[in-house]
């Protein structure tokens, strides 16, 4: 009994081990073993503070097309009064143009501290037409 | 197998240890590997506590004695389905649930997180192992569920009778799943703090498991008041116990977060309140799980006895510390990115809904931790009865059930006075058509019940309407039958329509508790077979006494040794309402010096309540059988004496007998009580709304999403 007790500890040490370890492990292989690896990937601090303020200015996107849609909501069942919902909408858009133009050269920087490459930025134009392409597509158009 | 339970909460240990190490050292340095060991530390961890978790329930299964929890909260007599939920009957056992439930719930958190917010999830990722730490280290060094005796007792001493119940198989496992996922927007909270990033991003990756924690936390505390009133022989689910209070603070300050969230989401606002609100709910949760474990309070929900205290005083005092020093010393990046436009507004609404249930949570929190604190300064035990909290929770409760009425009618940002008041005009008419109604049917010697069904009535208007005018709008728009339009308009905008729907299902639940705390009858006697009584509206007669013995033939399946009864017989104007049939089970004693039949039966006597009744009133009773009537005392005097344990049995069925031929008078507790139904149903409602806000969005909006953004990438690439 005392045998098996020891025999399974030993094998949950070593799947934990094993587990535990992996990340360590495979980032001491040598870089061109590594699947998807890059020469810019050694540089994490960077990369991690790119894509951080990517990721806030994604959450900001998604948090202000949820905001777009309700404010439609609240004008479709009565909430808002036509110039009220007009004028919000406007302002609404605009801020979400705005973290649009800062997300888009924040996406571009973090392409080039991943080593994936960037593209240019589109016009104004073509951004009005994503606010309103992404804002359809994330929230299901229509907001009823 | 005691050994490799005790050996895996050793790994446990070194694992939190070793993860909060390696988290920390990948944040500091960079260095993305160390982070990714840390996250894996709490997967790994997880697995381990599973593997304790398998051991301990297999011993309690298998009526392994040799465990002292096994000994200690179970018997072969305890039926299997109480046995396999006998493991959090324990202080030991149920520190290995919470570390357990922790684990996986931070694993799935860190697992939902994995490709964002790298350096706020390492260092939430070292606050959730020292959490673990913790636990397994109270476990490892002050109550190790893995401790044994040699040789094992031959027979263990049985799970609490009180705690033979059905939902006690889940309402802890709830209360806990809701206390350990507080941590988890605690541990991003603090994250957020530490590595300078409060912006959206973290509010958006917990907000799912802050709604979870609200839903569990909720679900919990609903089931323990469930169990109160079915299994407790006093007839109420909410006494206001020490320990029903530590539930119900963070399920308030989650609630008030649940609401600020939004606004921090849409507008950038209130960052100091909702971290301080985030902060506060993991800090009263570690507080709760204190108030059980410590050993402070004598409650049938505590673990009396036990020195943990020290450790969770200190646990506590670094957490309330750490957090405030947070807050102060981040106060520059907190601030807020706008101002409210509106008074008239549902910013404003939520703001005002978060002061009153910060204010709940602080009525709560004087009236649970002062008299606590007090006995500990001065010496002298001290308590507040429910009246002292019906004295300010009660007004704070309207004004909370009228503003989940309002906020869904208010616009965003701004509202005119003109919408406002066409909005408001069908919540405003429901409520006063409610109060006339009430009025004439003479319903106003309760004035606080009649403002509460008020209210209610304004949310139901309120909700109802904003259902009507979404269905009406989504008809309009895309022609769909009104079944099919409300369905679609739910399924498109589940946090907004779950929401109604938990605003609704808490009107009812308050409806539910102002009509049976206000309208209730109680009654008490002695009562002989064949004698009445009347309470309230109701007649009931005492028809026959009942009796069972041996743990197989217990009516009510909680393996007593003997149920004494009575069959009952309801009726309201001479029309039967229903029979029923309420017991009480006498149980096997620890104490053998009592004798061989009182030992059989001396041990916690535990009333099997029995109710009738409907949606509009529950008939509620309970029995006392005089156990120590001179005819029945006289057979367990004379057993005591003269008959060997194995034949101890022979006295106790003399004993049922005698009960039944010569039935003492009985004491009987009865309560009708209105409306209580719809607490349980509010309840439903709300976690079924719950459910959808939390439901994740259709996976098809995701990959169209996803689509579209390739194609977009795929241009731009095109371009370059």
């Amino acid at each position: 009994m005392a045998f098996l007790i020891a025999l399974s500890t030993l094998v949950v040490v070593a799947v934990v081990v094993l587990i535990v370890g992996a990340p360590i492990r495979r980032a001491h292989r040598p870089a061109q073993d590594r699947p998807g690896a890059s020469p810019a990937t050694d540089s994490p601090d960077a990369a991690a503070t790119s894509a951080g303020e990517v990721q806030d200015l994604e959450a900001a996107r998604e948090a202000k097309y949820r905001e777009i849609r309700d404010a439609e909501m609240d004008f479709r069942t009565g909430k808002l009064s036509r110039e009220d919902y007009d004028a919000i909408d406007a302002d609404l858009r605009g801020e979400a143009l705005q973290i649009l133009n800062r997300l888009e050269p924040a996406e571009e920087d973090s392409d080039e501290t991943d080593g994936s490459g960037g593209a240019s930025g589109p016009g104004l134009l073509e951004q009005q037409e994503r606010v309103q392409e992404e804002q359809h597509a994330e929230e299901d158009r229509p907001a009823v | 197998m005691a050994g490799f339970g005790y050996a895996c909460l050793l790994l446990a240990l070194v694992i939190c240890a070793y993860g909060i190490g390696a988290s920390l050292y990948g944040v500091r340095t960079g260095r993305v590997e160390f982070s990714d060991s840390g996250r894996r530390s709490v997967y790994a961890l997880a697995g381990v506590l599973t593997v304790a978790m398998a051991v301990l329930e297999i011993a309690f299964l298998n009526n392994n004695f040799t465990f002292n929890t096994v000994a200690d909260t179970s018997s072969r007599t305890t039926p299997t389905f109480y046995r396999a939920a006998a493991i959090w009957a324990s202080q030991e056992g149920s520190l290995l649930l919470w570390a357990w439930l922790m684990s996986l719930w931070s694993s799935l958190a860190l697992f939902l997180t994995r490709k964002r917010l790298r350096d706020v999830a390492a260092y939430a990722t070292a606050i959730m192992l020292g959490f673990g730490a913790f636990f397994v280290g109270l476990m490892v060094f002050y109550a190790n569920p893995f401790a044994t005796t040699n040789p094992a007792p031959p027979e263990g001493v049985g799970l609490d009778p009180l705690l033979r119940f059905p939902t006690m198989m889940i309402h802890p496992p709830m209360l806990y799943s809701g206390y350990t996922l507080c941590t988890i927007p605690f541990a991003f909270g603090v994250g957020a703090l530490l590595s300078r990033r409060v912006d959206a991003d973290w509010i958006k990756a917990i907000r799912r498991f802050a709604f979870a924690a609200w839903l569990f936390l909720g679900f919990g505390i609903l089931l323990g008041a469930l169990w109160s009133y079915s299994e407790l022989g006093w007839g109420g689910y909410w006494g206001w116990d020490a320990v029903e209070n530590a539930s119900l603070m963070p399920w308030l300050t989650g609630t008030a977060f649940l609401h600020s969230l939004m606004i921090q989401e849409k507008r950038g606002m209130l960052k100091v309140w909702n971290v301080s609100l985030v902060l506060a709910t993991g800090t009263l949760a570690i507080m709760g799980t204190f108030l059980v474990r410590s050993g402070i309070l004598d409650s049938i929900h505590a673990f009396g006895g036990h020195t943990l205290g020290v450790p969770f005083v200190i646990l506590i005092g670094v957490m309330i510390a750490g957090s405030i020093y947070l807050v102060v010393s981040r106060r520059d990046m907190l601030r807020s990115e706008h101002r409210l436009d509106s008074l008239l507004s549902r910013e404003s609404a939520f703001l005002a809904n978060n002061l009153v249930l910060v204010a709940l949570c602080f009525v709560i929190f004087w009236g649970t931790y002062f008299p606590l604190i007090s006995e500990a300064v001065t010496g002298q035990e001290s308590s507040v009865g429910p009246p002292w909290f019906d004295r300010y929770t009660v007004p704070l409760a309207l004004i909370l059930v009228l503003l989940s009425g309002i906020g869904p009618v208010i616009a965003w940002r701004r509202a005119t006075f003109a919408n406002a008041r066409r909005n408001f005009l069908i919540p405003v008419v429901s409520g006063l058509t409610t109060l006339v109604v009430l009025e004439i049917a003479g319903v106003t010697q309760k004035p606080f019940a009649l403002a509460m069904f008020c209210c209610a009535a304004f949310v139901f208007g309120s909700i109802g309407q904003e259902f009507f005018r979404g269905t009406r709008a989504r008809r309009a728009m895309a022609g769909e039958s009104p079944p099919l339009a409300l369905f679609g308009l739910i399924k498109r905008n589940r946090r907004r329509y779950g929401g109604y729907i938990v605003h609704l299902g808490i009107a009812v639940l308050f409806v539910g508790v102002a009509a049976s705390s206000s309208f209730q009858h109680a009654s008490q006697g002695g009562l002989k077979p064949g004698q009445s009584t009347r309470v309230g509206d109701y007649e009931v007669r005492y028809v026959r006494p009942t009796a069972s013995i041996t743990p197989k033939y217990d009516q009510a399946h909680t393996g007593s040794t003997l149920s004494l009864g009575a069959v009952l017989d309801v009726t309201e104007n001479g029309h039967h309402v229903g029979t029923l049939n309420p017991s009480e089970g006498f149980y096997e004693s620890d104490e053998p010096s009592q004798g061989t039949v009182s030992s059989l039966i001396g041990g916690q006597a535990v009333s099997h309540v029995a109710m009738t009744g409907g949606l509009l009133r529950n008939v509620w009773t309970a029995i006392e059988p005089d156990i120590e009537a001179p005819n029945l005392k006289r057979i367990v005097t004379a057993g005591n004496s003269t008959l060997p344990p194995d034949e101890a049995l022979v006295a106790i069925a003399y004993l049922a007998r005698a009960y039944l031929k010569h039935p003492p008078p009985t004491q009987f507790n009865l309560v009708v009580s209105p409306l209580v139904f719809w607490i349980w149903i509010g309840g439903v409602i709300s976690f079924g709304g719950g459910l959808i806000a939390l439901w994740p969005a259709p996976s098809t909006v995701r990959r169209r999403v996803a689509a579209r953004s390739r194609a977009r990438a795929l241009r731009g690439l095109a371009r370059a």
